[in-house]
C-alpha cells in the first residue's frame, strides 16, 4: 500500500517526476552509450588484426607502424626495401610473409598493394578469414578487389572500372592504366572494409611512367605493354609476419629491430595496441569521468525537485503522521520515491541505449567503422543501473531527512 | 459525568512551544466521559490546535498528564506514541484531509496501515470501507475514485470513515464542517454522530461555531478550561 501511494503520489506529479526520470535516464544512456563505444572500439580494434605475429616496417614509433599498416590511419615515413622483405622472407623462423603497399587512393579509400597471401593470412576477429560477396579474388594484374564499404558508398559492383589516384587525397589520376573490380568482400567491420587491394605488381605498373612521384611528362607506357614487364617493387610499406613456432616471435623481432642494412622496427600487434590503449587512457579515463558527472547531475536535479517539492507536500506528510506514520514513515516513503524514480530512469536509460544503438549503429559503421554489437546487458552495466538506483536513494537521504525533521516538528498541524 | 474512566483526561497540563517563549497554555483539568460527544469551543488563536496536538501526542507538555483511554500519553517514547495515536485516535481535519493522488479506499484504509491492532478489528477492511462509505451517504463508486476528485462535502464524508474505520475509541474533530455550507452541515453531523455511537466512539469536536451546540451533549469554552498567555506576563 505504501508503495501504491509512493506511486501515487509520483503520478499526480506526473509532469516534474518526468522531467526528472527523463534526464536521469538520458544521463544513463549517455554513460551506458560512452560505455559501449568505449568497449565496442576496443573490441574493434582489437579484431581488426588476429593471427599476425609480427608487423615489420620502416623503423618508427610501433603504435604509428601499427596505425599505418592496419588502420590505414597517418602514413609511414619511411619503406621497407624490397632487398629486406626478401631477407625477412628467407628466413627460417618465416612461416610466411604478406607484403602492404600504400599511397595510393580512390577517392576518398586507400589503395593498398599486397600479394595473394594476404587474403589467405589476413584474420579478424578470432581468427575469421576475409571472403569474396561477389566476383573473384583479382588475377589479372589490373584487377582490383574492393572491401564492402567501397562498394557501397560508391556503387560499385564487378567488372566496373575504376581508377587509382597518385597519392592521397590528390587530383592527379593513373587514369591511363584503369582497373577493374574483381571481387567485392564481406563486411568485415574492420579497414579492409574501405580499401581497395590490388596486387603488388599493379602498384608497380601504374607508375611505371612515374619518377620520384611526378609523372614522366609524354611518357605512357600502354598496359599491353606493362603486361609484359617484370614488375618487382623497389619497396614496400610494411610487411606482416607468421613464425613458425611462437617461440620464435621474440627472436625474429630482435633479429630483424637490429637489421643491419636499413633501421627495421618489428612489433607485436597485441602489443602495440596495449601502447595504444595506454595512450587512449587517459582520454577514457575522462570520457567516462565527464559522462558520470552526468549522471551525478542528474541525480543532483532529482534531489532538488524533491527539495522543492517539499513544501507543496507538507500537507501530506502531516497527514500521514495525524494516521500515526512515524517520521521515519516519511523519510522512508521520499527514499522510496526517489528510488523509484532512479529506478524507472535506470531502466528507461537502458532502453532509450537499445534505441539508439539500433538507429547509430549503422551509422556508426559506415562513417567510423566502428561496430556495436547489439548485446543483452552485461553484468557490468547492469551493475551501473544497480549503482543508480542506490545511488538515487543515498542522494534522497538529504531531503528526506529535512523532510522527517519538518514532520516532527510540523506534527499534524498544517494549515495550508 | 459518567461513572465509568474518562477516555481523555488532561490534568495541569503546561506547554510552552519551543523557541516561541511568549505564548504558553495551561490545563488545570479537562475530561472527556466514554461515548461522550463533547462540542470545544473557541476563537482562532485560543490553543485549539495545539490542545489537539497535546491529545494526539504529536507534542508533549512540559509538565502534567494526558491520558487516553488510561494510558499517559507523555511518558510514551515518540514512536510508541505514533503508533498509540494510530490505534486510538481516528482524526478529521478541516479540510484538505485526504492524499488526493490516492483513491478512496486507500484513504480510508490509511490508518489501518499504522495501527495493527485497529486493523484487527477490522475483518474485511474493503468491505467495512465500503459499508461505512454508504452509511455515511457516498455514492458506491466513490470507492474507487481519486480522493482529490471528490467535491470537498464528499471528502469530509471521507475523512470521517477514515476516522471511524477499526472503532478508535476517540474521534477528534478539528473544525470539520467549516468548510461546508448550512445544509450539508447538519446532515455531515447527523451521519458522524450516528456512525460514532454505532461504533461506540467517543467524539470530541473542536469549532468556533456556537450554532454547533445544539448537537453535543456538552459544550466547553476553551476559555474555561484553557489558560494561555504571555508567559512573562
Amino acid at each position: 500500500m505504501i508503495l501504491r501511494l509512493a506511486l501515487g503520489s509520483l503520478m499526480a506529479r506526473a509532469l516534474t517526476v518526468g522531467m526528472t526520470i527523463l534526464a536521469i535516464a538520458l544521463s544513463v544512456a549517455l554513460f551506458l552509450g560512452v560505455e559501449k563505444v568505449r568497449t565496442g572500439a576496443k573490441a574493434s580494434f582489437a579484431d581488426t588484426i588476429s593471427g599476425t605475429d609480427l608487423i615489420v616496417g620502416a623503423r618508427s614509433g610501433s603504435v604509428q607502424l601499427l596505425l599505418y599498416s592496419v588502420f590505414r590511419i597517418g602514413n609511414a615515413t619511411n619503406n621497407l626495401t624490397w632487398e629486406s622483405y626478401l631477407d625477412i622472407a628467407n628466413r627460417p623462423e618465416v612461416d610466411w610473409i604478406v607484403p602492404i603497399s600504400l599511397g595510393d587512393s580512390h577517392r576518398q579509400f586507400r589503395v593498398m598493394g599486397t600479394s595473394d597471401a594476404f587474403f589467405e593470412r589476413y584474420k579478424y576477429r578470432a581468427g575469421q578469414s576475409l571472403a569474396v560477396q561477389d566476383g573473384l579474388i583479382m588475377d589479372d594484374i589490373f584487377d582490383a578487389v574492393i572491401g564492402a564499404d567501397v562498394a557501397a558508398t560508391l556503387g560499385y559492383s564487378v567488372g566496373d572500372p575504376i581508377v587509382v589516384a597518385h597519392g592521397l587525397a590528390s587530383f592527379v589520376e593513373h587514369d591511363n592504366q584503369p582497373f577493374r573490380v574483381s571481387g567485392i568482400l564481406e563486411k568485415t567491420g574492420t579497414p579492409v572494409d574501405r580499401t581497395v587491394i590490388v596486387s603488388l605488381e599493379a602498384i608497380e605498373a601504374i607508375h611505371v611512367d612515374w619518377r620520384s612521384g611526378a609523372k614522366i611528362p609524354g611518357q605512357t607506357t600502354p598496359a599491353e605493354v606493362i603486361r609484359q614487364m617484370t614488375l618487382e617493387p623497389q619497396a614496400v610499406t610494411a610487411a606482416l609476419v607468421g613464425v613458425k613456432s611462437r617461440l620464435q616471435v621474440f627472436g625474429l623481432q630482435r633479429a630483424i629491430n637490429e637489421y643491419p642494412s636499413e633501421p627495421l622496427l618489428a612489433i607485436l600487434p597485441g602489443v602495440a595496441l596495449q601502447e595504444l590503449w595506454q595512450i587512449v587512457g587517459i582520454a577514457e579515463t575522462a570520457l567516462i569521468a565527464v559522462s558520470g558527472m552526468v549522471v551525478v547531475t542528474a541525480l543532483i536535479g532529482m534531489m532538488a525537485t524533491i527539495f522543492s517539492s517539499l513544501n507543496e507536500r507538507r500537507r501530506e506528510m502531516a497527514i500521514f503522521r495525524a494516521m500515526g506514520a512515524r517520521p521515519r514513515v516519511i523519510l522512508s516513503l521520499l527514499v522510496l520515491e526517489a528510488t523509484v524514480m532512479a529506478a524507472i530512469g535506470a531502466v528507461l536509460g537502458l532502453g532509450l541505449l537499445y534505441l539508439g544503438l539500433v538507429v547509430a549503429q549503422p551509422i556508426l559503421d559506415s562513417a567510423f567503422g566502428l561496430w556495436l554489437p547489439i548485446d543483452p546487458p552485461s553484468l557490468r552495466e547492469l551493475w551501473v543501473l544497480l549503482g543508480v538506483v542506490a545511488a538515487g536513494a543515498i542522494v534522497s537521504m538529504v531531503p528526506a531527512l529535512r523532510a522527517y525533521r519538518m514532520s516532527l516538528a510540523d506534527g499534524m498541524m498544517v494549515r495550508i | 459525568m459518567n461513572a465509568a474512566p474518562a477516555i481523555l483526561t488532561l490534568s495541569d497540563v503546561k506547554y510552552r512551544w519551543p523557541g516561541r517563549a511568549s505564548f504558553a497554555l495551561d490545563i488545570t483539568e479537562f475530561c472527556v466521559a466514554p461515548q461522550e460527544r463533547v462540542l470545544l469551543l473557541g476563537e482562532s488563536g485560543s490553543g485549539k490546535s495545539t490542545l489537539l496536538s497535546l491529545i494526539c501526542g504529536t507534542i508533549t507538555a512540559q509538565s502534567g498528564r494526558v491520558c487516553v483511554a488510561g494510558t499517559d500519553i507523555t511518558s510514551l517514547s515518540a514512536g510508541t506514541r505514533d503508533s498509540f495515536r494510530a490505534e486510538q485516535i481516528g482524526l478529521i481535519f478541516q479540510q484538505f484531509n485526504l492524499l488526493p493522488y490516492a483513491s478512496v479506499l486507500d484513504n480510508i484504509l490509511l490508518p489501518l496501515r499504522f495501527a495493527p491492532q485497529r486493523r484487527a478489528r477490522v475483518a474485511a477492511p474493503s468491505e467495512t470501507a465500503r459499508a461505512l462509505c454508504a452509511n455515511l451517504g457516498l455514492p458506491d463508486d466513490a470507492l474507487t475514485a481519486q480522493a482529490g476528485t471528490l467535491s470537498v462535502g464528499q471528502q469530509q464524508r471521507v475523512a470521517a470513515a477514515r476516522a471511524l474505520i477499526g472503532a478508535p475509541p476517540l474521534i477528534i474533530a478539528d473544525e470539520p464542517t467549516s468548510a461546508l455550507d448550512a445544509a450539508t452541515q447538519s446532515t455531515f453531523l447527523k451521519l458522524l454522530f450516528e456512525q460514532a455511537s454505532t461504533f461506540n466512539s467517543t467524539l470530541l469536536m473542536v469549532s468556533h461555531d456556537a450554532r454547533l451546540a445544539e448537537h453535543f451533549d456538552r459544550v466547553v469554552q476553551m476559555s474555561d478550561v484553557v489558560q494561555t498567555g504571555r508567559a512573562a506576563a
